[in-house]
């Protein structure tokens, strides 16, 4: 009954789909200049639908209802309550339903954001969101139907697995589609916008902060992705340049350049071509990002499950996007009103092109990173792996010019400034930079020459961002956020030189000796949990003249599927965190334990989060 | 008021480096370092050193062997090569099958700094 | 105008192109390719026999027949036991030589799944360490190679247990 319910939602909302394109369009053909109330009505009850036919699957998984496929497939009687419900998402059909949910009622927020814009813009994004809507109604419905039927009825489902039922995990999807979906909403408008004729400042005002909330979501989404990764993976890293990964990454890389091409915009009515190119290159990475996790094409440790009809459905669907993207940009020329419109070499303008231009070539190593090896396996049939070397080879040099021009570039005036009396100090920061950097490598043989001048002009602008802070000629958000990506930066590569590591293999009762540390397995236990039994260990590590500190990390082994998986101990502190992991191996009796000493790991969540607040900070502001 | 700020920054980081620098031992041994370099065929993800099935361990123990007999890193990485393919190393070689995976992102960027140089120099020194 | 409609004409095959790209990479699902060690030349294995702890040269062991079936097992491994009954119907044919590589297991161990199981094998070598399967290019367990005597190359490699398809294709190879 719910089933059905749930199920014909959607087939409603795609006959609503299908009459406010038709009634819009025709609107603007006839360039009717009312916008009717009936818009308001037709999408709100359109997200009524969506969020019914949601909440149905909600409650088909909180009951445990293993007749609808989707439930049997990915959830049991024996889960907690809380993972029941992210549940809903964490499988293919009930994230997508979620998107669409997302995409709908983003669209609704529009139409009430929107009221002092003209109504041809208005009614041309709605025709857009919707094309998106209608596309991604018939996907659920013909490929991945959540509401499936499952005859006879099953007593017990599949279960989800172990590794997803985690805090940081459950949140990150919503979150991350939050990110997504904003895209498109940007996608929407700035075609709308361009068909309308009104790419302007006044459309760059409005616009932004939609820009604004998908870059602080994606942020936050891309964070909680990477918390998750650390905390539970067990092998101690953030970051692996995972496809599914670099999937979010690029456009959030696009939606930063997005971020700060559309302020050019606005307060100087230029790059107007440029920033409606970002506004539909995001979203066909938001887009692509869906497809290749979906349709088996990609092969990592988060890919859903694999079905190549569906990932010919999306490709099709997002080829037809980009192309209709793609002929309107060329149709409707976006006209520049004036005639020298370039900018000056020492400007804001320009730091921002130059900004761009980083983020675009950063963009382009990760893209070509992550679909090279498909392309080569089509063509020669070769496969080869592009892992974390290839990544940062080719962007680390880039980050020492990248970090000097952050140091300057937010400082500069709009149009045009100029070199004031050269400032001592500053060079003195520089200086004190190198030389303090010079003393890091010297001490922890590092082997990179330009290791050097990366941590010195890293420093130079964790100074310079922080000295902004004081600053009274430059804005709060962009201050905090700048200083946020600084102290990022600064806490990755203390992370990365400074992170230290043992593995050994271990029986009860041997010990360690590790730097000035002595590693003790003092022994075992057995326990039981709800759905899962553990064996805990037991280790004491100790320094001379502290108290020693007691970690007990986990082997875990469920039952419903049967998969045994390593929780880590942790105990963070503000300098940094130590780490403990250990597997059974084969034999039994012997552990394979890895204990590491990783600083300045919470000053990466801690500067992720305050990049995203100041995001946020600019979109309270108006 | 920028002084002591200027200060509190820098003794800030002095500080990072007098809690990690005396104690910096980067003796990592030979096979981690080998290991941490290939991928585990069998895993989704891992490399060789983080994991902890079969393969890694049998991996492991043979990098452990060669390693004894006198090969090279470079040895190791061709004799796996040789067996499994290039896919095993995350490294992508620097080859012909490579090369434009390496190249092309540098001449995008050559390409964007060159437009960027016609929109804020020449450009604007002709219309100004 | 022109340059306008060149940049056009160039983003659109550019797009197809891509497209069409991940589409056919979509296609080529599969991750565990045996291409790369087909038609390449079997190398030799030297260990020591399960039964006889006798060194065994395998190129000695094999000179008759026109093929040899190599057959990567282990006591501990679950879908072993699911093929050995196709093991052993391939032990009655007289073209090919069974020889098992028993993979980083304990001699009782193989012993008894032998003596509870049977025996499909003409030679069973030991990999303690698992380098041989190393050297001959295997993931894990259980993997069957066949092997032309001829000249000495992998004619088929496959992952996985062997079931009744699979079964059929290897007695094709081996009365062709």
């Amino acid at each position: 009954m719910i089933n059905q319910l749930g199920y014909y939602s959607l087939v409603f909302c795609v006959l609503f789909s299908l009459f406010i394109i038709t009634k819009s369009t025709r609107a603007i053909i006839s360039k009717n200049s009312k916008f009717d109330g009936i818009y308001y009505n037709l999408v709100f009850l359109q997200l009524f639908l969506v969020l019914f036919s949601f909440f149905c699957l909600v409650f088909n998984f909180i009951v445990s209802d293993f007749s609808n496929v989707t439930v049997y497939n990915n959830s049991h009687t024996s889960k907690p309550l809380f993972y029941k419900i992210s549940g809903v998402w964490g499988n293919h059909e009930g994230s997508l339903l979620l998107w669409l949910l997302v995409l709908i009622l983003f669209l609704f927020l529009f139409i009430l954001n929107s009221k002092k814009s003209e109504n041809g813009y208005k009614l041309l994004t709605i025709v857009f969101q919707e094309v998106i809507i209608l596309g991604f109604l018939l996907f659920i419905i013909f490929t991945s139907n959540p509401f499936e039927y499952l005859f006879p009825t099953p007593t017990e489902g599949l279960g989800l697995n172990p590794i997803l039922q985690d805090p940081a995990l459950a949140i990150h999807p919503p979150i991350l589609y939050l990110g997504y979906v904003g895209t498109s909403l940007v996608f929407s408008s700035s075609l709308a916008a361009t068909v309308n004729k009104s790419i302007n400042s006044d459309w760059a005002k409005h616009i932004k902060k939609w820009i604004f909330a998908s870059w602080i979501f994606l942020t936050l989404g891309i964070m909680l992705g990477s918390i998750w990764a650390y905390y539970e993976l067990g092998w101690g890293g953030f970051w692996f340049w995972d496809p599914v990964e670099n999937v979010s990454l690029m456009p959030w890389l696009c939606l930063t350049a997005l971020l700060h091409s559309v302020l050019v915009l606005e307060k100087r009515n230029s790059l107007k071509n440029w920033t409606v190119i970002l506004s539909i290159a995001t979203f066909a990475l938001s887009m692509s990002g869906t497809f290749l996790v979906r349709s088996g094409i990609l092969n990592s440790i988060h890919t859903f499950a694999n079905d190549p009809s569906r990932g010919l459905f999306i490709l099709i669907f997002l080829f037809i996007l980009i192309l209709l993207a793609i002929i309107i940009y060329f149709s409707f020329e976006i006209k520049n009103p004036n005639p020298s419109n370039n900018f000056f070499w020492l400007s804001k303008e320009t730091a921002v092109l130059i900004n761009n231009w980083f983020m675009m070539y950063f963009l382009s190593v990760v893209l070509i990173g992550t679909l090279y090896p498909i392309f080569l396996e089509v063509i020669s049939n070769e496969k080869i792996s592009v892992g974390a070397p290839f990544y940062h080879k080719l962007m680390v040099p880039f980050l020492i010019p990248f970090f000097i021009f952050m140091s300057i570039g937010p400082r500069l005036k709009w149009i045009k400034d100029k070199f004031t009396k050269i400032n001592y100090y500053q060079i003195l920061i520089l200086i004190l930079s190198l030389v303090i950097s010079y003393l890091i490598v010297e001490y922890s043989g590092v082997k990179y020459l330009f290791s050097t001048i990366l941590i010195s002009t890293s420093i130079f602008l964790f100074y310079s961002s922080a000295s902004d802070l004081v600053k009274k000629n430059i804005q709060f958000p962009q201050k905090i956020s700048h200083f946020a990506f600084s102290l990022l930066i600064i806490s990755i590569l203390v992370n990365g030189i400074y992170s230290k590591e043992i593995n050994s293999n271990m029986k009860v009762g041997d010990n360690l000796t590790f730097m000035n540390k002595k590693i003790e397995f003092k022994s075992i236990n057995f326990e039981k949990q709800d759905n899962y039994n553990l064996l805990r260990g037991h280790f004491e590590i100790s320094e001379e003249g502290k108290i020693p500190i007691n970690f007990q990390p986990e082997i875990r082994i469920y039952d419903q599927p049967v998969i045994s998986t390593s929780e880590a101990d942790i105990k963070t502190n503000l300098l940094n965190d130590n780490f403990i992991v250990f597997s059974l191996l084969k034999e039994g009796e012997v552990f394979n334990v890895r204990y590491q000493q990783k600083p300045f790991m919470i000053w990466i969540w801690i500067s992720l989060i305050m990049l995203a607040f100041g995001g946020s900070l600019a979109l309270i502001k108006k | 008021m920028k002084k002591i700020f200027t200060l509190i920054t820098f003794s800030f980081l002095l500080l990072i480096l007098i809690n990690n620098s005396v104690l910096a031992d980067n003796n990592i041994s030979k096979v981690d370092s080998i290991s941490k370099n290939l991928r585990c065929l069998i895993c989704q993800g891992q490399s060789v050193y983080d994991s902890q099935s079969e393969f890694a361990i049998s991996v492991k123990d043979l990098i452990k062997k060669k390693i004894e007999e006198g090969n090279s890193d470079n040895d190791i990485y061709e004799y796996l090569k040789n067996k499994y393919g290039d896919w095993i190393m995350y490294e992508p070689e620097l080859d012909k099958k490579t090369l434009l995976l390496w190249i092309l992102p540098l001449i995008l960027f050559v390409f964007g700094g060159l437009l960027i140089f016609k929109k804020a120099f020449i450009n604007y020194n002709k219309n100004v | 105008m022109k340059f306008k409609k060149l940049n056009l004409v160039l983003i659109l095959l550019i797009t197809i192109l891509v497209f069409f790209a991940l589409y056919l990479g979509m296609k080529k699902q599969n991750l565990y390719t045996t291409d790369h060690i087909v038609n390449k030349k079997m190398p030799n294995l030297i260990s020591t026999e399960l039964f006889t702890g006798e060194e065994t040269n395998l190129s000695e062991l094999v000179a008759k027949e026109r093929f040899t079936i190599l057959n990567i097992w282990a006591s501990w491994c679950a879908p072993c036991r699911s093929e050995h009954k196709h093991l052993i119907t391939l032990s009655s044919n007289n073209n090919s030589k069974i020889v098992g590589l028993n993979y980083k297991d304990k001699i009782e161990n193989a012993k008894s799944f032998i003596s509870e199981l049977g025996n499909p094998y003409d030679h069973i070598l030991l990999d303690k360490k698992g380098f041989i399967s190393i050297d001959i290019g295997a993931y894990g367990v259980p993997e069957t190679y066949v092997i032309d005597n001829t000249n000495n190359k992998i004619i088929k490699k496959y992952l996985g247990p062997i079931d009744e398809f699979i079964l059929e294709e290897i007695i094709n190879i081996l009365n062709s």
